[in-house]
């Protein structure tokens, strides 16, 4: 192969001037981390409240917790962020619309909600899934003692279902911390964009590359073992799944 | 921007230019990568669960390591290695200037098919093992356990979870973008930029996404309860 590898490269300095090409991928992983943690809460707490839209008693919520899910999924992320990042300000109230444009990290900000939303569709239906894989009766002996209907979910039911869906839940973790890098089209210097810079800079297309791989491999690895680990902490005794 | 500012005007210019190139340029990709990650992604499959140990990790670390990394990189890698394959493989002496299609094909079906290989797997996972002894007790080998009974049921158990996977793949080809190429989202941005019609272009996007995705999921749903094996 005729190339030019050049591995102390991630000593140099950038031209950007602020650090190493090592201290600006470094930057980047973090903010992919960041990006993809707060994302994450997002995703969980609107999936949590989708999901049981979908699955309480009551024709409206329903209808709202299979519209939200539909189009969410339907929709292809990178579509989802440009609709976000340029449509939204133009289609809302003049003043509001222009805030948004005078956000200073607009792409952050618009990566984490667009992101999290787009999460939250796919959580909403693993939790459906759990719910759905419980044996009946828990919801009848949930009754039986005089709980209400909200009372069974908060005690019984979603408890339960939480732990069933704990693998699951793991490959969305990794596929939300993947769906940062598509931010990149936004403007969000992520590790996959800090890459692509390094690579424009110093012509050293596979060692940036390879240290954005080597980047990834170590947080989702570190995502699913530490998943792995809470699996087996909340394991109910007794209850094999 | 109110309703009345919206302009129907520039969707409709641009709707040759956004099918005829964009649709069939995303369309044919989907379609082939399919193909082609299924088959690849049987083959993944059937290494893992019977390649001997070398191969068998091998395979399993192509699909895990494939599964770790977001396409995006993938894309860029493949963008920039492609040129440097081409060389290696035709043995010229600098590196290969190949076809934007033929390299995104090329990428789209090696990262799919580790997706499409754990499906296959959980598939095969899920035929009951007195399938294989029973074929063995009738004298048949391996390959002809595999190849005319087990697999047979494996795609007719997992065509739903496949094609859903193939909407996914739909949706992914939207990543183009990243290499400017034209497929239908590369199109729409390019019309989107050129008339500075960003609004109308990425709505317009959306909703053909949505109704693509949405029509052929509910597809999916009805295929699933017809072909359903009675066990």
């Amino acid at each position: 192969m005729s190339y030019n590898w050049n591995w102390p490269i991630f000593w140099a300095q950038s031209p950007e001037g602020t650090g190493t090409y090592l201290a600006i991928l470094l930057r980047g992983l973090l903010t992919t981390i960041e990006v993809a943690a707060l994302a994450w809460c997002i995703a969980l707490g609107a999936g949590v409240v989708i999901g049981l839209c979908r699955v309480l008693p009551g024709r409206v919520n329903r209808a709202i917790g299979t519209a939200w899910v539909e189009l969410f999924r339907n929709v292809p992320l990178l579509v989802q962020l440009f609709l976000w990042y340029f449509v939204l300000p133009e289609v809302v109230p003049e003043r509001f619309g222009d805030w948004l444009k005078s956000l200073q990290d607009a792409p952050f900000v618009i990566a984490v909600v667009g992101i999290g939303l787009f999460t939250s569709a796919r959580v909403a239906e693993q939790l459906r899934a759990g719910l759905g894989a419980l044996p009946r009766g828990q919801f009848a002996a949930g009754t039986a003692l005089g709980l209400t209907t909200l009372q069974t979910y908060r005690y019984v039911l979603l408890p339960m279902a939480f732990r069933i869906i704990l693998p699951p839940l793991t490959g969305e973790l990794v596929s939300i911390i993947k769906n940062t890098s598509v931010a990149l089209t936004i403007g969000l210097l992520e590790l996959t964009a800090r890459a692509r810079a390094m690579q424009e800079f110093s012509f050293q297309v596979f060692e940036a590359f390879t240290a954005a791989t080597i980047g990834y491999v170590v947080i989702n690895l570190i995502a699913t073992l530490a998943m792995q680990w809470l699996e087996r902490r909340t394991r109910v005794p007794g209850y094999v799944t | 921007m109110t309703v009345s500012e919206f302009d129907w005007g520039v969707i409709r210019q641009s709707l040759p230019y956004l099918f005829l190139e964009g649709m069939r340029f995303t369309l044919t990709l989907t379609a082939l990568a399919a193909l082609g990650g299924v088959v690849l992604g049987t083959g993944l499959a059937l290494l893992r669960l019977a390649g001997g140990p070398v191969l068998s990790r091998i395979a399993t670390l192509y699909v895990n390591g494939m599964r770790t990394l977001p396409l995006v990189l993938v894309i860029f890698w493949f963008y920039f290695l492609v040129p440097y394959l081409g060389q290696w493989v035709t043995g010229a002496d600098r590196p290969v200037k190949v076809g934007a299609f033929a390299s995104t094909l090329l990428t789209f079906t090696l990262f799919e098919a580790a997706y499409f290989s754990e499906i296959i797997r959980a598939g095969i996972g899920s035929i009951p093992r007195g399938q294989m002894s029973a074929g063995f007790a009738l004298g048949l080998t391996y390959r002809q356990v595999m190849g005319s009974v087990i697999l047979p049921q494996v795609f007719r158990v997992m065509l739903p979870v496949l094609l859903t996977q193939t909407i996914v793949l739909f949706q992914d080809t939207s990543l183009c973008y990243v290499i400017s190429l034209t497929d239908f989202m590369g199109a729409a941005s390019k019309v989107a930029q050129r008339d500075g019609r960003l609004v109308e272009m990425y709505v317009f996007a959306a909703v053909v996404f949505f109704a693509i995705s949405f029509a052929a999921s509910q597809g999916v749903k009805r295929l699933q309860s017809r072909i359903a094996i009675i066990r």
